[in-house]
């Protein structure tokens, strides 16, 4: 099968691990990522006012670039994710934004949301299949005991994302006993980590930090998965000692294929 | 500020949000992770912008400590979105000229090894224009 | 030659304040046929009336228009008062200038040409009118209750009072619905199986009232005072004429998972089962999903333990079929699937649950047999969290719950916190409220009783996340009325889900032909003015299949239901309508797309020889059964040869209608 594939501009710089383990994984589960040419930065966030029209454009390049392509595209980072689907919503949805959008990039061919917006974690479950991915372990994560965290981009809003129930999700929990480990549910598993608000108060993307980790210790995790490198970045530098250690999922997934040493 | 511009209008066109859907349950705020670091929280940002009390909101150091996590709008029970309103405040904020609440200038002492590329932008985005 | 009589009403200023009243009849003067037009304030009144049979004997009217309301309200009133002047009351049309004209008007010219129209109309269809004579049919004396709650069981309480038969039809095992299962009874605070059992004793015991238990009803054919019910009586694999309720086959059933639905799941029961201890009937019920028996064909020991002979491995469902008169839904409710709603953690934490389930853990005969303890770990709890409005009051783009009120669990969740505090004064007890709604007799003296005798902690806000951690259930929630942002670590949090009609009840309403409301609730005829009755002639409303209530509601409505069926089935006969559907002979094409079409099942296919000019021959055609014919017109606008016609509304006088309308655009 093959597929577009939109790394982000993280991923290619300090969260290049996210990245190679997820192109490692895709291979050896026969799934063909092919970069999609000339992407440019999503945005990083979604502009949520219905007059912003320019910061949404770069967003929408790439979703046509895939249309055009024809194949259906994979993202990896949430925040990725987000900005990319909620865009392509709008152009589905929003008849301003789109007539706009129409106007001024003037394609070839108007584009009125065409393209299918999918999350690599989607991929495994809905195109590979767990059950698929779990006859291809060679390296089990058996008796580990794994944390999923969702955080907010993945899951919300709800009705746009729909990635899975926004308030009860299994996606990374499926995945992670698909590896071979017991999936911990813990309460905190989709509250937001502090995001950017890094860069404005350190404290309080430290407390966000803290209350996550802490309730997946509680909870009894060893470890916690993440997709986005934000989260990784809060769950980790802005964690307190003694923390739950985070994994990117794409690095648990390499290993349990036994690629994760695989030159690429 | 206020002058020609009905700025209650503004804030409600450009962030699409009816707070006269809001019935004052006060879930956003009992769901919001950024309560403790919010001098306004998300139930009054809806209540003070229905009430036209947006320059209170603009002064406020509230809108900058938003995560924008969609909590508030994932769990209320009438759909208000409070945090379109938070947003749509804040960009009545820096869209003004030298209101940028933060610049490029201020990022290298910012950063650290660790910080990821989508951080730098996100916050460049939220807190600029 | 047609003397026509216009008569505008003003209703007030209901009409006349925007529409030319005096205009409209000044107008209506000068249409053919038209030979006296007047308007007055209120036309329904006796003055008004007056008017009209003064009119129809000094100027020998043969036909009345009155521009008034809905014919809904006020045309049976004009019909009768026409009739009393010696008029055909069929010669009575009424053009609706209110509902459909000066109520969605502003500008009074507007309203004013429009209501002129909507009258030419009206004139342009009495001139066709022709008189019609209504015929009558006779009332089936027996009654069918649709559900065996307390609005089920009190509605076919009082019928059999007033000394018809009437049967409950209910799909569990026994009757006692969602009464049986509740603990204790606000404001009172009652035993709600104290005050239930006697009433279903009393239904079981009388000699009118027939409870047909594991069943429901499949088909519904006919009309008011003659329904054709058809009902399946499902497999119990127990002769209820024999099984005599020991419970012997209960204690040796090896198979004891299957979940225990009184008990609303929170543990199990065998497969062999009495719902509860006073059910009724008191008679075993085989769950053919649990029993090893009928599933691998081993087993067979609650067949060697019944002393009375009464397991039957071989029973088949039954299907029987009735004559009824008339039929009362009283399907109930249950409470939302919380799927979706996990901020509050119910599917998450095991000492999350809805108040149907902590009903059953306070109640002496639930899973802890009345003891309080957590589901998780069957520790006594130290703090308890009641949540009101889960998935009440949610709009619809907020993607979950349901818009309205669920109107009972204000009163039930100050009732749970009361009886907590009260049973175990060591408890604390937080409530999450967004409004309290307390207009009932005795209910805001009984809530304020929870807050200042009995300690319950009252705060006004909504709980934005509930999840488990370090053993306690997190609470994080609003206060309000202190600007704050609480998180109470609680042992256990109760929910008060939204509540919802019974599923099936949207498939029972299509075969009843009654309608609905977007919430699947039963429609009323009118709002205010006919609450127990639905739309539909013959069928009535029991209880919350209609709208959320408590008990007490339930109970005054069932009374109220039960009056309208006595008040029907005290008739011998019953005036039809004569407004029903005749087939042409000569031009009907023996097609059946209209057989097809009746809902009432009115419409037969008969060989007949047929007459007329140049023709004689013996052909296939359609045959209306004039009695249960209910003049819904699906009839005619599907027959494809134009033989099917509706007298009252026959093509010809719509066409009329259509073509006034379009002249005087």
């Amino acid at each position: 099968m093959r597929y577009s594939y939109y790394p982000g501009c993280t991923l290619k710089t300090r969260a290049k691990e996210l990245d190679r383990y997820a192109r490692l994984s895709a291979a050896a589960l026969g799934a063909e990522l092919e970069e999609l040419p000339e992407w440019q930065c999503c945005g990083a966030v979604y502009p949520m006012a219905k007059d912003e029209i320019a910061t949404r454009l770069s967003a929408v390049r790439a979703l046509m670039s895939a249309r055009d392509l024809g194949n259906t595209l994979i993202t990896v980072c949430s925040a990725c994710h987000n900005v990319l689907k909620r865009a392509n919503e709008d152009l589905k949805t929003d008849e301003n934004f789109r007539l706009k959008v129409n106007n001024y990039l003037a394609p070839e061919v108007p584009y009125a949301g065409e393209a299918k917006v999918i999350h690599y974690l989607e991929m495994l479950r809905d195109e590979i299949g767990f059950d698929a991915i779990r006859a291809k372990v060679v390296n089990s994560f058996k008796g580990r005991k794994i944390a999923a965290y969702y955080g907010c981009l993945l899951l919300r809003p709800g009705k746009v994302m729909a990635f899975d129930d926004a308030e009860n999700p299994r996606i990374m929990e499926d995945f992670i006993a698909a590896i071979g480990a017991a999936p911990v549910i813990y309460g905190q598993r989709n509250e937001c980590c502090g995001a950017y608000v890094t860069l404005e108060d350190k404290a309080q993307a430290q407390k966000g930090a803290k209350r996550i980790l802490d309730s997946a210790k509680a909870a009894g995790a060893e470890m916690i998965v993440t997709a986005c490198p934000l989260c990784m970045y809060n769950l980790t530098a802005n964690a307190p000692e003694g923390a739950v250690p985070v994994k990117y999922f794409t690095e648990l997934l390499a290993e349990a294929l036994g690629v994760k040493e695989v030159q690429a | 500020m206020s002058g020609h511009v009905n700025l209650k209008d503004t804030v409600l066109e450009i962030s699409g949000v009816n707070p006269r859907k809001c019935m004052k349950c006060g879930k956003c705020s009992g769901t919001c992770p950024a309560y403790g670091e919010m001098e306004y929280h998300p139930h009054q940002f809806v209540a003070m912008v229905d009430k036209g009390e947006i320059e209170k909101l603009m002064a406020s150091p509230s809108l900058y400590r938003c995560l924008a996590c969609m909590a508030c709008v994932e769990r209320c029970p009438r759909g208000v979105e409070p945090a379109k309103l938070v947003e749509a405040v804040r960009l009545l904020v820096i869209r003004q000229q030298g209101q940028n609440h933060m610049t490029t200038d201020e990022i290298p002492e910012k950063l650290d090894p660790e910080l990821p590329q989508q951080a730098i932008v996100a916050a460049m985005r939220k807190y600029g224009k | 030659m047609q003397k026509i009589g216009v008569f505008v009403c003003w209703c007030g200023s209901n009409i006349a304040g925007t529409v030319d009243v005096h205009a409209v009849a000044e107008a209506m003067k000068n249409v053919p046929g038209v030979v006296y037009a007047t308007d007055y304030q209120y036309m329904c009144s006796e003055v008004g009336q007056q008017k009209i049979r003064d009119a129809i004997a000094e100027y020998g009217l043969t036909g009345v228009v009155v521009c008034s309301c809905s014919p809904r309200m006020h045309e049976a009133t004009f019909r009768k008062t026409a009739e009393k002047a010696g008029l055909n009351p069929y010669m009575v049309e009424i053009a609706n200038i209110r509902e459909q004209c000066s109520w969605i008007h502003k500008d009074k010219e507007v309203g004013t040409e429009k209501a002129i129209t909507l009258a030419k109309a009206a004139v342009a269809k009495v001139l066709k009118n022709a008189p019609l004579t209504a015929g009558t049919s006779p009332v089936i004396k027996r009654a069918l209750v649709i559900g065996g709650g307390i609005a089920g069981i009190q509605t076919a309480l009082d019928i059999a009072d007033a000394g018809y038969e009437v049967d409950i039809v209910e799909k569990s095992p026994t009757i006692g619905g969602r009464m049986a299962q509740l603990d204790k009874t606000f404001p009172t605070l009652d035993c709600a199986a104290c005050i239930l059992t006697p009433k279903m004793v009393d239904a079981a015991q009388s000699e009118k009232i027939d409870i047909i238990s594991y069943a429901e009803v499949e088909k519904v054919s006919g009309f008011v005072g003659n329904f054709t019910v058809t009902i399946r009586k499902k497999a119990r694999y127990v002769d209820i004429t024999k099984c005599t309720g020991c419970g012997a086959c209960m204690e040796k059933c090896p198979s004891r998972k299957g979940k225990n639905e009184f008990n609303m799941g929170l543990n199990t029961r065998t497969a062999i089962y009495i719902p509860f201890a006073q059910a009724i009937p008191n008679v075993a019920c085989i769950d053919p999903e649990q029993c090893i028996k009928l599933k691998t064909g081993k087993c067979g020991l609650c067949e060697k333990v019944c002393s009375a002979g009464a397991i039957n491995y071989q029973q088949q469902d039954e299907i029987i079929e009735r004559q009824y008169g008339a039929i009362v839904a009283a399907t109930g409710f249950k409470p939302i699937d919380l799927t979706g709603f996990d901020e509050y953690g119910y599917n998450t934490c095991k000492d999350v649950v809805t108040s149907l389930e902590f009903e059953r853990i306070m109640n002496a005969a639930g899973p802890t047999k009345g003891q309080l303890v957590r589901p998780s770990d069957g520790e006594h709890p130290h703090e308890i969290v009641f949540i009101q409005c889960v998935g009440s009051r949610c709009t619809e783009d907020a993607g979950k719950g349901k818009t309205y009120c669920s109107k009972i669990c204000c009163m039930y969740t100050a009732k749970h916190a009361m009886l907590v505090r009260d049973k175990y004064p060591d408890v604390n007890v937080h409530v999450f409220y967004i409004d309290v709604r307390t207009p009932g007799k005795n209910f805001d003296e009984f809530y304020r009783r929870a807050v200042e005798q009995y300690g319950v902690d009252y705060i006004k806000g909504m709980v934005g996340k509930v999840w488990e951690q370090n053993g306690k259930v997190m609470v994080q929630g609003s206060d309000l009325l202190n600007n704050e942002q609480i998180t109470i670590p609680a042992d256990m949090v109760v929910l008060a889900a939204a509540i919802e009609p019974n599923p099936g009840a949207r498939d029972l309403a299509t075969m009843l032909t009654a309608s609905m409301d977007t919430n699947d609730f039963f429609t009323e005829a009118h709002p205010k003015l006919r609450p127990v009755e639905s739309p539909t002639a013959g069928v009535f409303l029991s209880g919350v299949c209609q709208g959320p209530k408590d008990i007490p509601e339930t109970v005054a409505q069932a009374g109220a239901a039960a009056s309208k069926v006595i008040g029907l089935l005290a008739k011998d006969h019953l005036v039809t309508n004569p407004c029903v559907a005749h087939s042409n002979e000569l031009l009907c094409n023996g097609c059946s797309q209209c057989e097809k079409v009746c809902p009432y099942g009115a419409i037969s296919y008969i060989d007949k020889e047929v007459r007329g000019p140049g023709v004689r021959e013996v052909r296939r055609i359609a045959q209306v059964n004039e009695a249960v014919c209910q003049g819904c017109g699906a009839c005619t606008v599907t027959c494809p040869s134009g033989a099917m016609d509706l007298k009252g509304f026959a093509n010809r006088q719509i066409i009329a209608e259509v073509d006034a309308i379009c002249k005087a655009q």
